[in-house]
């Protein structure tokens, strides 16, 4: 029998189009990952690009406009605001993606099995994700950042706590309606257990879904991380990050804005990548 | 004759509607129980309580004289295979033909690895399947290809009564004749024990060797076929035999027979 359906993946002359071809064919996906890419190559290159270093003074240079020299100028104590401006990103993004990983993996994992098992199972965890939901977002993580202590630790400690919540509410919902599917009831007859059916068969169905909430949740990480810092409990200077600088540059915002506002600006920047990142992927897993 | 399965007293409640009340039958071994009946009567219910999705409320089901409890064990669930009536929820989205024909046959150890590909191929020549298809996913084919496929699936475990829960009911009419007769090609081969349900008396006369009707959860006759077609027992049979609408005799063949 002849195949009848068109296989989107496959281009006019029927070969199976590359992983760039389709990135290429979805544009917001293609522009989210550009502007990432050239965020992420600065922050790798910072150090062959830049004379500087972040943490370096030159008190004779002080709050200096950009110029050929300093390409964004420099802040209060004559540290160049481009570099530091990147160094803050290596910073930040590798917090924002580390930060990310346990509660990703244990939000999947929970929404699955409350998804798969329902009942009491599901009862109960439905119970706790209700609860954390109920609280404003920023009161726990602020309380849990303080009680966990300023610095990288407690920002972990806090997402380790908070984070897995999002994921486990998308999954659990995703998962009880794969439940009614006959490829489930069709796995169980096979005398598959259930675990593996969780892990082999529903797992590859919600982690492209899973994929595109963790995008959007990863701007709500960052911000969360860059207003801990700003607020003095997240990352301690003198580590660069864009929360301090925006704080830092708080004191000269007439005199010398852009200390506060390109800082800001660059969380920004990141936010409409990953989120550009985000809906074009749904938007190829939709195609698809 | 030997009994293949028997179902003593099963009934599943849902809140105050009862899906299935006090069912009781056998099935012989290597023959065919067509289950008719209208939708909502517990055919599928039925179905799904014997493949063990469902825990009735109570109730014996004992498949070849080991009785199956409220947790079968792996073993007890690869004896009963299903066959579903949705083709495009039947596979696994994202699973290849390869993924989904060796899964089962790698858990349960049924072949080796090495042997996996092999009897893989094996299985899609019994359900007329390209073997090239191997490396390809299910919204590549069409839902007839995707039904023999979940039969495949079914058989790779080797089971000893395979359910068919109205597997032609959602296939365009040129597709549901070829896989009817795969189904009757296989119940020759394979002497396959299999409870098929239909609505379609057509599929029921052609298929079955038992035929039992169901209404409202209640099974109301079970009977040979032919005394079924020819005699059968309740006013509700009757109901359903005379509903089935037929085309006029052709009074001259014009020629066209040999």
């Amino acid at each position: 029998m002849k195949q009848m359906r068109i296989d989107p993946r496959l281009n006019a002359h029927g070969k199976r189009t590359s992983l760039i071809g389709r990135i290429g064919s979805t544009p917001t996906l293609l522009a989210g990952t550009l502007m990432l890419a050239v965020l992420v190559l600065l922050a790798a290159f910072i150090p062959f690009i830049s004379p500087y270093q972040p943490s370096e003074q030159n008190l004779s240079a002080f709050l200096q406009p950009p110029s050929a020299e300093h390409w964004l100028g420099t802040d209060q104590l004559g540290r160049d605001l481009f570099t530091r401006l990147i160094y803050a990103a290596r910073t930040d993004l590798k917090i924002m993606v580390l930060a990310e990983i346990i509660p990703f993996c244990t939000g999947l994992f929970l929404g699955m099995v409350a998804g798969y098992y329902g009942k009491w199972l599901d009862t109960v965890i439905t119970l706790i994700t209700d609860t954390f939901i109920a609280f404003p977002f920023y009161l726990i993580v602020i309380i849990v950042a303080f009680a966990s202590g300023a610095g990288e630790r407690g920002i972990y400690i806090t997402f380790i706590l908070v984070g897995w919540i999002v994921f486990a509410r998308v999954t659990r919902g995703l998962t009880a309606s794969f439940r009614q599917q006959e490829w489930v009831a069709s796995a169980q007859t096979l005398g598959l257990p259930g675990i593996r059916i969780i892990l082999r068969h529903i797992l590859p169905n919600v982690l492209p879904q899973a994929i595109v909430v963790l995008m959007t949740d990863m701007v709500g990480l960052l911000v969360a991380i860059v207003t801990l810092g700003y607020l003095g409990i997240g990352i301690t200077p003198p580590t660069p990050d864009w929360g301090t600088m925006i704080s830092d540059g708080q004191s000269f915002i007439t005199t010398a804005w852009w200390l506060s506002a390109v800082p800001g600006f660059a969380v920004v920047y990141t936010g409409i990548a990953l989120s550009l990142v985000g809906d074009g992927l749904a938007d190829l897993w939709r195609k698809k | 004759m030997e009994l293949a399965l028997q179902v003593k007293n099963v009934s599943v409640h849902y809140g105050g509607f009862t899906a299935l009340d006090d069912i009781s039958l056998d099935l012989q071994q290597h023959k065919v129980l067509g289950l008719v009946g209208e939708s909502g009567s517990g055919k599928s219910t039925l179905a799904r309580v014997i493949a063990g999705l469902i825990t009735p409320d109570g109730g014996e089901i004992t498949l070849d004289s080991q009785p199956l409890l409220k947790k079968r064990s792996r073993e007890q669930r690869k004896q009963i295979q299903m066959i579903f009536q949705n083709p495009d929820a039947s596979l696994n989205p994202k699973h290849s033909v390869r993924q989904i024909l060796s899964e089962a046959l790698l858990f349960h150890r049924i072949v080796d690895r090495a042997q996996v590909e092999k009897r893989c191929k094996e299985l899609l020549a019994k359900v007329h399947i390209e073997e090239s298809s191997l490396d390809r996913f299910p919204h590549e084919f069409s839902g007839g290809q995707r039904q023999r496929i979940a039969i495949a699936r079914a058989l790779s475990v080797e089971p000893s009564l395979l359910i068919a829960d109205e597997p032609t009911s959602a296939l365009d009419v040129s597709v549901q004749r070829s896989v009817l007769e795969l189904f009757s090609k296989l119940k020759a081969e394979l002497n396959l024990t299999m409870l098929f349900i239909s609505h379609d008396l057509g599929v029921i006369h052609e298929i079955s060797d038992t035929v039992a009707v169901m209404r409202q959860g209640r099974l109301v006759e079970l009977n040979p076929k032919d005394r079924f077609f020819a005699n059968p027992e309740t006013a509700y049979s009757l109901e359903l035999l005379s509903a089935v609408p037929r085309m006029p005799k052709p009074s001259t063949s014009g020629g066209l027979t040999t």
